[in-house]
């Protein structure tokens, strides 16, 4: 009598076990992403495909490219440091194809977001109650939102 | 053409391998941005911050936010008396059009939210699939086509960040304008912030200017003792700040 006469059943485990393992693996790297694990725990295509998106906000730079003028006027002012697009709104559009023209902007709405009192905004930072302030006149009838001071504007023209 | 079986059956690998390099298309968009160069993160200075809501505009417009969600918000914060327990805060529509005048007196400031980019963030080792992780740079984002919606990340962020988005069903949030930083231009919420309230840091690159300000100012991160490794610093922050 040979010891290993019954040993054909656990052959047959192991092999029902290797076709289970063959069919995992298969199956793993048929539905697992190529990129997944090329940084970390995480699909590495994800970075180039977040990043590829198309931006509406040009930035202040491709801006000053063409309105050169505007740069000179605007940095001697208190908005030297405010980005065109911070009132102008998003233009990417209009920096790529200049024939796409902005929006006119409305001087009534748009300063009052910014300079309308306030008690929690800083001290330091100018505001006005605009009902009181201008009496229903449009901002720019007296300032000019390039260089909002009004004494600037006198100065420049003397 | 004479081309052996024996030199076929080696060719037909390389071809194979040649072929996997196509279909992968371009790797990068942008070329010349290394992510293991930057370290990104935020500077948020309570102090400038007029509660105008140009960021919350900005942000929506740049990354399609719907209506009633967001990726950045502001925070009306008004601390009566001299009690943190007395803390009244408003954020009407995100603080999008700005703020109503308050009669009340009172120490009253804006706080400008967004995801702080954990270095540990809670939300990413939550994910039970991977959509969600810290990029090389630094920034948190989210994988939409890996997303499950399941929220659970949205459930573990302290600072109550994401959000699930109604169009795509996934979870979404600030991704500091990855798109936007990666070509070497700031994020929307920076572009448009009059004040300057709003600076993004490069804390791996030594010319960045904020290096500076966080070496002589006492800034602060929101919800220190979670130890998330928050990397959007507050300069002025009061401590009735949550």
């Amino acid at each position: 009598m040979t010891p290993y006469k019954d040993v054909a059943h656990l052959f047959r485990l192991a092999s029902a076990f290797a076709t289970g393992l063959v069919l995992f693996l298969l199956l793993r790297g048929s539905l697992v992403p190529k990129s997944f694990g090329q940084y970390g725990h995480y699909r590495g295509d994800a970075l180039s495909e977040v990043s590829s998106r198309p931006i509406s906000y040009a930035g202040h730079e491709a801006c000053e490219l063409c309105h050169a003028d505007i740069l000179e006027v605007k940095k001697y002012g208190r908005h030297a440091h405010v980005a065109c697009e911070s009132c102008h709104g998003p233009l990417a559009k209009h920096a790529e194809d200049p024939s796409i023209a902005p929006q006119k902007l409305d001087t009534a709405v748009l300063c009052v977001r910014c300079h309308e009192a306030n008690h929690a905004k800083p001290m330091d930072f100018p505001q006005v109650h605009s009902a009181e302030h201008s009496a229903g006149l449009p901002c720019n009838t007296c300032h000019q939102p390039h260089t909002p001071r009004i004494e600037a504007e006198v100065k420049k023209k003397k | 053409m004479n081309l052996s079986r024996r030199k076929l059956l080696i060719l037909l690998p390389a071809a194979a391998v040649a072929w996997d390099y196509v279909l992968a298309g371009t790797p990068e968009d942008s070329p010349n941005y290394k992510a293991t160069e930057h370290w990104w993160g935020m500077l948020l200075d309570i102090t400038k911050c007029i509660g105008c809501g140009s960021c919350v505009r900005a942000c929506q417009l740049e990354n399609h936010v719907p209506d009633g969600f967001f990726r950045t918000w502001v925070e009306r914060y008004v601390v009566r008396d001299w009690g943190f327990e007395h803390v009244k805060v408003d954020s009407p529509d995100g603080g999008k059009n700005g703020f109503p005048a308050l009669d009340d007196e009172g120490k009253s400031f804006f706080v400008p939210k967004m995801c702080n980019h954990c270095a540990d963030s809670p939300c990413t080792q939550v994910c039970p699939v991977g959509a969600t992780f810290v990029s090389p740079d630094g920034v948190v984002l989210v994988d939409q086509k890996y997303c499950l919606g399941c929220r659970y990340c949205i459930q573990a962020c302290p600072y109550g960040c994401r959000f699930l988005n109604p169009e795509t069903n996934t979870a979404d949030k600030c991704n500091l304008c990855y798109h936007r930083i990666t070509k070497g231009l700031t994020t929307a919420c920076c572009e448009s912030c009059p004040t300057g309230a709003r600076q993004l840091a490069d804390l791996k690159d030594p010319n960045d200017p904020v290096h500076e300000f966080l070496k002589t100012h006492s800034v602060q991160v929101l919800k220190p003792h979670l130890a998330t490794g928050a990397k959007a610093f507050y300069n002025g922050l009061d401590g009735s700040v949550r």
